[in-house]
């Protein structure tokens, strides 16, 4: 009779651990709240199916557990049984995925007044490009990298020459606004993932992905690597700023357009 | 034995092969090691499957002491543990669970549950068990060589699993992993052929397909969809060999590493991922579909009443089988792949859902009304369970694709693939060894030692695996050496992880005990005779215990009924043996 | 992957055929026989051996369009240049279905227990198989001299990785093809290599039907069958 005690306690220890515990999602930071509900409601729905599955089971066994003498039943199958749990199995796995698929519609779908934003990965460090004045992110291939040129910028594309690169600095992103962010990386797979933004996306060279979402709340907040690139991994780190957008522009106005940092490259190159 | 009553010999025409098709070992060699004999392959192949699987049970010791005490073993630094990270994975995988699921109990299962002689093509299931051992060497010798083993992640990814910023990536690790990956699959190939033949020729008359029991039915399956999946592995491998060894650029793209340009360009790394996860994803059924088979049994049996809903059990097999394939890239809706994927394959694995609830809810209206003998491998069939249950729900959090963005990449990942198809799994082939063993060996598993081992491994499991899925939730990402100094990951995780850890090193602990009862039972174990478990299937009603060569005496077993036939009404006996013909009341003890 | 779907749903198809004729909706519970109903015998009457080639048939078939997909892919990135292809593949093509046909020859000639033209053909298809094999090499030599090396291009490096996959499964047809051939030539009777005779002339022909593919495939006549599906589909 111990596994029944255990099936138990494992039921309601699981409910206690979930509502008791104290480790849980990190204070939200964007627009994705859609995401965190949509969880929610797959734990409301998964965990009234666990509890009463493993209830049921410590129920059979203790209630039809083997007496000398006793003999089972003999019931090949239950056509109208199994027909309703087919159909409510159904009907609960279609009330996870229906939100699930609206908000995965409303994740892919980046609003048309998105700031682009570029995040490029390398073993084992973040950099960052913001447009310029003129709104729009150049052209960059990986083939284009080279020492005073880090991130492979297009030099003849004339969008690209007030971009403002940060290499290695913290990103700040201003609150309220919709950024899409371009992710493209120089070497291997990398994953740029802030828990507080919910969204992830991997990067992969040779090709610019993207997610977007709008910042929330006012904050710093570490990036970490996602997916697994080489043993440097665990210490790919940044920082992103969410400012106010006062803030926000203070600090645009200190940071280094590309032609600027090709500038400066050039002119250490004549003194030596 | 006889199964047919005397006087009508000669009216039923035997299913019987030819004694001289069946190949009959010479030597001690031939009986002992290179033997043709689906059994003696059997064992071969679940001693190395267990053997390996022990290694790579001692690497997650290490790096989970890594984890939770960082430093404490000064010889664990980044490098090992990604090393270790990938053998564990990709040993517990496909060296342990598909090699033990399919080599081991496919290959004692299969001629003896359809009431064979042995396999159709008994040289090449030779071959491929010693095809497997060499696979199993060589991915071993990657301990020894230069540089290590890969520390590429069990999923390879390219780029970095052959760049130098990945252990092994630059040296020999990586070769020998996609070597012994090609060998596998060629070795796999040869013992595929023989399960999925075997069942389609090998039955025994009247063993109509609607009689096999579920455990043929899920090996059957799964070997179908390991035929078909495996070759994209092997695409993969050799494509991957051949950028790493002669420079191609099947999957690499154009890279600066470290500063450097490489000379490789235009390939794409997502190519990989959708060979990968074409072969991956269908793995993971591959190693569920026998442990849903056989766990039917189990449950069946020891509670002593018929499988409940066999047909649709059957149905839900082949569905899930076929399903299997149209679901991969759940495992990249964060891969940067064409978002607009997601629709379809968030939409496929969800319904895939459906058939197996309708699986778990047939289980355990198996066990309503039953007789619930709690023997040993009824404990772990309700393990499995409850690991099962709590591992394919969590299944729908990641398969819902959006619900799959936060939490992809974290500890929930490892807790709920850990739950789904290591522990259930894992429960599965405990309950099935002490299910079998008394027919393997003659003799009954200590029941004390091996309820302790059940108790512990149950609920250590479910203690490691459980509160990881929160530390998910909370973010913490998978693959992490170490988690270091990190805003949003407060202390108490790290006590957690200590905990965590406490559980794998007593769990890992009670797997010696259950070693130590295998060995131990093997000589001092009660005597089972040959039916212990009053069981239908016709493994059980071989006249030898264990079965001889050629398993059945001179006479095929015929088959008069299903596999189900426990506390039949009126029947004198609460199972009536698949060899039984209707209207027969005498009820036979099976010579032991 | 769209094109491994598709092999798939055809084999799907063969596999659901297969499975409407076992009965999968009886009722086993009720059909339990008694002493003198005799259950049926329940192997296939086709041998075992030809089964188990089927299956391991479609196991090359699934093989070799997994490398038809990745090739796909791989071909919709911009630095694919197509491989000019050697002249000599259409001698090689040739050789492969002479030896082909001659084991179709082979196969008629060996119920007919006709031992003496029997021999002929399987030689005929031994060297004719192993000339497609050399020819093959050929091919490799005079792309190498012309410059077309194996990592220069994703194009040059499918076309030596698929046909050298191919050729080693040629190669294994014609491992079991010269044992067979021996067997007849130490006077083995007809009847016992009649099975691995036709075992040899099913795999030819399906090697032979994989190179045609992989040839229309190299050649480009592949990307156009395929740009004409896309428009049916749109």
């Amino acid at each position: 009779m111990a596994v029944v005690v255990i099936l138990i306690v494992i039921a309601v220890g699981s409910v206690l651990f979930h509502l008791l515990s104290p480790w849980w999602w990190t204070p939200i930071a964007s627009n994705w709240d859609y995401i965190d509900n949509t969880i929610i409601i797959t734990f409301w729905i998964t965990g009234v199916v666990f509890v009463a599955v493993v209830l049921f089971i410590a129920f059979c066994v203790y209630r039809f557990r083997h007496n000398p003498g006793k003999r089972a039943a003999y019931e090949p199958e239950n056509r109208v049984l199994e027909f309703w749990l087919a159909t409510v199995t159904a009907i609960g796995v279609a009330a996870m995925l229906a939100p699930g698929l609206f908000v995965w519609n409303q994740f892919i779908t980046v609003p048309n007044d998105a700031t682009e934003v570029e995040v490029v990965g390398q073993q084992w460090l973040w950099s960052f490009r913001l447009p310029g004045k003129d709104g729009r992110l150049g052209t960059a291939e990986t083939s284009d990298v080279s020492s005073d040129n880090p991130l492979g910028i297009n030099k003849k594309d004339p969008a690209s020459l007030d971009d403002i690169i940060i290499q290695g600095g913290e990103l700040h992103l201003p609150v309220g606004k919709p950024v899409k962010m371009l992710l493209r990386s120089l070497d291997v797979v990398h994953d740029f993932y802030v828990p507080e933004f919910r969204a992830k996306m991997d990067m992969i060279p040779g090709s610019v992905s993207y997610y977007w979402f709008i910042p929330t709340r006012t904050g710093t907040f570490e990036v970490l690597c996602a997916e697994l690139c080489g043993v440097g991994h665990p210490q790919m780190r940044g920082t992103v700023v969410v400012d106010t957008e006062a803030d926000y522009q203070t600090w645009l106005q200190q940071q280094q357009t590309f032609s600027q940092m090709v500038a400066s490259a050039g002119e250490i190159q004549a003194a030596k | 034995m006889a199964n047919i009553p005397a006087g009508i010999d000669d009216t039923v025409p035997l299913a019987e092969v030819a004694d001289v098709e069946l190949y009959h070992p010479k030597s001690w060699w031939t009986t002992y090691v290179f033997s043709q004999d689906a059994k003696v392959i059997a064992i071969q192949y679940s001693l190395t499957a267990i053997s390996i699987g022990f290694v790579a049970l001692v690497l997650s010791w290490l790096m989970r002491i890594q984890l939770a005490f960082p430093g404490a073993l000064s010889f664990i630094d980044a490098e090992h543990y990604y090393q270790f990270i990938t053998m564990h994975g990709m040993i517990m995988v496909i060296y342990l669970l598909t090699a033990l699921f399919l080599g081991g109990f496919g290959n004692y299962l299969i001629p003896l549950m359809l009431g064979a002689r042995d396999m159709v093509f008994p040289y090449a299931n030779m071959l491929s068990y010693w095809l497997y051992l060499l696979a199993v060497l060589v991915l071993v010798a990657g301990f020894f060589v230069p540089g290590g083993p890969t520390g590429a992640g069990w999923t390879l990814y390219p780029p970095q699993s052959i760049l130098s910023g990945t252990p092994g990536g630059k040296d020999w690790g990586i070769i020998l992993m996609l070597t012994s990956l090609i060998l596998f699959i060629i070795g796999f190939t040869m013992g595929g052929l023989n399960y999925v033949v075997t069942v389609l020729q090998g039955r025994t008359r009247g063993m109509t397909l609607m009689r096999m029991p579920l455990t043929i039915w899920g090996i059957f399956t799964a070997t179908v969809m390991a035929l078909l999946a495996f070759p994209a592995l092997f695409v993969a491998s050799v494509m991957m060999l051949f950028d790493r060894v002669l420079g191609t650029s099947f999957f690499m793209p154009t890279i600066v590493e470290m500063g450097e340009h490489l000379k490789n360009g235009g390939g794409s790394p997502i190519l990989f991922q959708h060979l990968f996860w074409f072969f991956g994803h269908p793995e993971v059924y591959i190693v569920a579909l026998p442990a849903f088979g056989i766990v039917s049994d189990l449950i069946s049996t020891h509670a002593r009443k018929n499988i409940f809903g066999y047909r649709m059990m059957v149905w839900a097999i082949v569905g899930i089988g076929a399903l299997s394939f149209v679901v991969w890239a759940h495992h990249m809706y964060v891969s940067g792949m064409n978002p607009k994927f997601g629709f379809f394959f968030a939409t496929t694995t969800l319904i895939i859902a459906v058939p197996t609830a309708i699986k778990v809810y047939n289980w355990v209206l198996t066990l309503w009304r039953g007789d619930i003998h709690l023997t040993l491998p009824m404990l772990f069939a309700l393990g499995f369970m409850v690991t099962f249950v709590n591992g394919g729900l969590t299944g729908l959090f990641l398969g819902n694709v959006v619900v799959d963005v936060p939490l992809a990449k974290t500890l929930f990942v490892v807790a709920h693939f850990h739950m789904v198809m290591g522990v259930a799994p894992i429960m599965v082939v405990f309950g099935a060894i002490c299910h079998w063993y008394p027919k393997v060996t003659g003799r009954m598993l200590d029941e004390t030692l091996g309820r302790v081992h059940f108790f512990v491994t149950f609920v250590g499991a479910y203690a490691i695996f459980f509160p990881m899925h929160y530390l998910g939730l909370l973010g913490v990402p998978r693959r992490y050496s170490e988690l270091g100094d990190t805003a949003f990951i407060p202390p108490s995780v790290q006590a957690l992880n200590e905990f965590i850890t406490i559980m794998a090193l007593i769990v890992g602990a009670a797997q010696i005990l259950f070693l130590f009862n295998l060995a131990w039972s093997l000589r001092r174990g009660k005597e089972a005779g040959g039916n212990p478990w009053r069981a239908t299937t016709l493994e059980w009603q071989t006249p030898q215990t264990p079965p001889a060569h050629g398993n059945w005496g001179k006479e095929l077993p015929v088959v008069y009924r299903w596999a189900y036939d426990y506390s039949v009404p009126g029947a004198a006996q609460d199972f009536i043996p698949q060899n039984q013909p209707n209207g027969d009341r005498i009820s036979r003890e099976p010579a032991s | 992957m769209s094109t491994i779907l598709v092999f798939l749903a055809g084999l799907a198809v063969i596999i659901t055929w297969w499975m409407a004729q076992q009965r999968l909706s009886s009722k086993p519970w009720l059909e339990a026989n008694g002493i003198h109903d005799i259950p049926v015998l329940t192997r296939s009457a086709v041998a075992t051996e030809k089964i188990g080639l089927g299956v391991f048939l479609a196991i090359v078939g699934a093989l070799f369009t997994l490398f038809i997909s990745a090739y796909f892919m791989r071909m919709g990135l911009q630095d694919w240049w197509a491989i000019p292809l050697p002249r000599i593949l259409w001698l090689n093509t040739g050789m492969l279905v002479i030896g082909s046909a001659a084991l179709h020859w082979a196969k008629m000639e060996v119920v007919r227990n006709n031992g003496n033209a029997l021999k002929l053909a399987l030689v005929t298809a031994l060297a004719a198989t192993t000339g497609f094999l050399i020819g093959q090499l050929f091919a490799w030599k005079e792309l190498v001299t012309a410059g077309y090396v194996i990592a220069d291009n994703p194009a040059n490096s499918f076309f030596y990785l698929i046909t050298g996959m191919h050729g080693l499964h040629i190669l294994g047809g014609l491992f079991v093809l010269s044992r067979t051939t021996s067997r007849v030539w130490e006077g083995a009777a007809l009847a016992k290599v009649r099975l691995s005779t036709e075992l040899c002339t099913i795999y030819w022909h399906f090697m032979l039907v994989v190179w045609l593919v992989l040839f229309a495939l190299f050649a480009g006549w592949a990307n156009d069958f395929v740009a004409i599906c896309r428009q049916v589909l749109n």
